[in-house]
C-alpha cells in the first residue's frame, strides 16, 4: 500500500443549494485500511459528501485531498485519473440499463485498461465470483433484484481495483439478510485489499459493525467522530437521541 | 376596499412572473451555451467513441427509416393528389412532375424527415438521458472516469447530424415515386416520363442545399433533446417532462431553422 498518509483527507468543506447550507465546514480523514460510516439524518449533506469527494460536484469552498492531491482545482482529465482509483457504489446501484450485468462491470475495464477481451473476460468473471453474481451475467439489470443489483454495482466499483471505496446507503432499501450479506462482502474487501473506504449510511447497526470510526453529521457539520462506543459515552443530547432510535 | 388592495398585489404578482419567465428563458439559452462548449470540447478530444457512435447511427437512421419512408410517401400522395386537382382546372397538368419533384425535394422531403425524427429520435433522447440522469446512471458513469458529453452527447448528436441528409433521401425518393403512382392512375404516365418531364427544370442546387440543410436540423433535434435530457430533474415526472420539451422545442426549432435556411439557400443558391 502507499505512505502512511491518509487517503482521503476533507478540511473545511461547504456547500450550498441555493439559500440552503447543506455542508458547513466538514473536516474528515480516513487513512488506507480503514473504514469511516458517516451517520446522519436524512437531508444532511451525507450523499453530497461522497459526491463532492469524487468530483460529481465543486464545493463553495474547503478543499478534499484524494491520494494526496487536493482535487478541488483539478481540470477534467486529472480528475478522471483520480476517480479511476475510486470505487462508488450508488444508492440505487445505478447500473446501465441497456447493458447486461456482465457488460456493466466491464464498462470501466473497455475503457480505461488494454485487456485482451478474453482477460476482460476472466476478470469480469472474477469480479462477479467476489459478489456471488456469476450466473447472472448476461441478465439485464432490470431482470435482477435490488440487492443482486447493488452487488452488481459493487463488481463495477471494483473493476479497477480502486484503493479507496465509497459507499452511498449500501443497505438502503434490502431485506436485513441482505443488507447483512452486503455488510459482509464490504467486511471481507476490507481485509483483503486494505482501501480506505467512507461508508454513508442510516443503519446504526451495520455501521457498528463494517466501521471502523463513526462520523455523525448533524447541520452540516461532523457533531462527533470516534468509535460505537465514543458515541455512547457522549453526552451530547442529539447523539442520545440518535442512538436511541437507530438501535 | 379589499378591491383597491388586490388590484396592486395582483399587478404584482404579473410583475414577478414576467420577470420569472425572463430570467428562465435568459437562463435556459445561457446553459444551452455552456452545454454546446462542453459538448464541442469532448467531441473534438480523443478518444472517440466510434462503436457507440455505429449505435446510435443505427438507433437514428435504421429504426427511423420505416416511419420516414411512410411519411414521403404520404406527402406525395397528398401533393399529387392537390395538385393535380389545382392544375387541371388552369390545364396545366404537364406541369405536375416538376412541381412535385421539386416540392417534395426542396421542401417537404426535408421538413417532414425533420418533424418525423424530432418525434421519434428527440423524444427517446430526451427520455433515455433524461432516466439515466434521475436514477444516477450519468453520475455512475462520470464517476467511472468515463465523460458523459463524449460517450452519451456527442455520438447522439453526430448520429442526428449524419442521418437527417440520408433520411431525407428516402423520405424524397418515396415521396416522388408515390407521386407519380398517384399521378398516373389519374393520367397514366410511364416513370421514365415522369422523371424525364420532372427533372427538366432541376438542376444540381436545387438538391443539393436542401438536402445538405437537414443536417441542421439534425444538429438542433439532437443538441436539443440532448440537452434536455442532461438536465432532467425530479423522477419520473422530470423524464416525462423532458421527453416532451425535447419534442416541442426541438420541432419548433426545427421550422424556425427551415425559415432561415430556405431564405440562405436562396441568396446563395438562387
Amino acid at each position: 500500500m502507499e505512505t502512511q498518509e491518509p487517503a482521503i483527507v476533507v478540511e473545511g468543506l461547504r456547500k450550498s443549494f441555493g439559500p440552503q447550507r447543506v455542508l458547513n465546514g466538514v473536516n474528515l480523514r480516513v487513512a488506507y485500511g480503514e473504514t469511516l460510516s458517516v451517520l446522519g439524518r436524512s437531508g444532511t449533506g451525507k450523499s453530497v459528501l461522497l459526491k463532492l469527494i469524487v468530483g460529481l460536484q465543486k464545493p463553495d469552498s474547503g478543499s478534499i485531498t484524494i491520494r494526496g492531491q487536493d482535487i478541488t482545482g483539478l481540470t477534467a482529465d486529472e480528475l478522471n485519473e483520480v476517480r479511476k482509483k475510486v470505487g462508488f457504489l450508488f444508492q440505487q446501484a445505478a447500473l446501465y440499463d441497456s447493458l447486461s450485468v456482465g457488460e456493466n462491470v466491464a464498462f470501466p475495464l473497455k475503457r480505461h485498461t488494454e485487456m485482451s477481451p478474453a482477460e476482460r473476460n476472466d476478470r469480469v468473471r472474477e469480479l462477479l465470483q467476489q459478489v456471488g453474481m456469476e450466473e447472472h451475467r448476461n441478465k439485464m439489470p432490470a431482470q435482477i433484484s435490488g440487492g443482486m443489483q447493488k452487488r452488481v454495482g459493487l463488481a463495477r466499483a471494483l473493476a479497477l481495483d480502486p484503493d479507496i471505496l465509497l459507499f452511498d446507503e449500501p443497505t438502503t432499501g434490502l431485506d436485513p439478510i441482505t443488507a447483512g450479506e452486503i455488510e459482509e462482502l464490504i467486511l471481507k474487501l476490507e481485509e483483503k485489499r486494505q482501501t480506505a473506504s467512507i461508508v454513508v449510511t442510516h443503519d446504526l447497526h451495520g455501521a457498528r459493525m463494517i466501521s471502523d470510526r463513526l462520523a455523525l453529521v448533524h447541520e452540516g457539520n461532523v457533531l462527533l467522530e470516534g468509535t460505537y462506543e465514543d458515541l455512547e459515552a457522549s453526552k451530547d443530547e442529539f447523539v442520545a437521541r440518535f442512538l436511541k432510535q437507530g438501535s | 376596499m379589499q378591491e383597491a388592495l388586490s388590484k396592486p398585489n395582483a399587478g404584482m404578482r404579473g410583475l414577478e412572473v414576467t420577470k420569472t419567465l425572463f430570467s428562465s428563458f435568459f437562463e435556459w439559452f445561457g446553459e444551452l451555451g455552456l452545454f454546446c462548449g462542453r459538448l464541442a470540447r469532448a467531441a473534438v478530444s480523443p478518444p472517440f467513441e466510434g462503436r457507440e457512435l455505429v449505435h446510435q447511427l443505427d438507433e437514428v437512421g435504421s429504426k427511423s427509416l420505416p416511419l420516414v419512408a411512410l411519411a414521403g410517401a404520404a406527402t406525395g400522395v397528398v401533393l399529387s393528389l392537390q395538385t393535380y386537382a389545382s392544375f387541371s382546372r388552369f390545364g396545366a397538368k404537364s406541369l405536375l412532375p416538376a412541381v412535385i419533384i421539386h416540392s417534395i425535394v426542396e421542401e417537404s422531403g426535408p421538413i417532414v424527415t425533420g418533424l418525423i425524427v424530432s418525434g421519434r429520435v428527440g423524444a427517446g433522447i430526451g427520455a433515455e438521458l433524461g432516466s439515466m440522469k434521475v436514477t444516477e446512471q450519468i453520475d455512475a458513469m462520470e464517476a467511472s472516469a468515463v465523460n458523459p458529453y463524449k460517450y452519451l452527447v456527442a455520438t447522439r448528436v453526430l448520429a442526428c447530424v449524419l442521418m437527417l441528409p440520408l433520411l431525407t433521401l428516402a423520405a424524397d425518393f418515396c415521396g416522388v415515386i408515390m407521386g407519380w403512382l398517384t399521378t398516373t392512375l389519374e393520367e397514366p404516365m410511364s416513370l421514365g416520363l415522369f422523371f424525364e418531364a420532372g427533372l427538366k427544370t432541376v438542376n444540381f442546387n436545387d438538391f443539393l442545399p436542401p438536402t445538405l440543410k437537414t443536417a441542421v436540423y439534425g444538429l438542433i433535434i439532437g443538441l436539443i433533446a440532448c440537452f434536455q435530457g442532461m438536465r432532467t430533474q425530479g423522477g419520473t415526472e422530470g423524464v416525462g417532462r423532458a421527453a416532451t420539451n425535447s419534442v416541442v422545442l426541438s420541432s419548433l426549432f426545427v421550422v424556425l431553422a427551415d425559415v432561415f435556411l430556405v431564405r440562405l439557400i436562396l441568396v446563395f443558391f438562387p
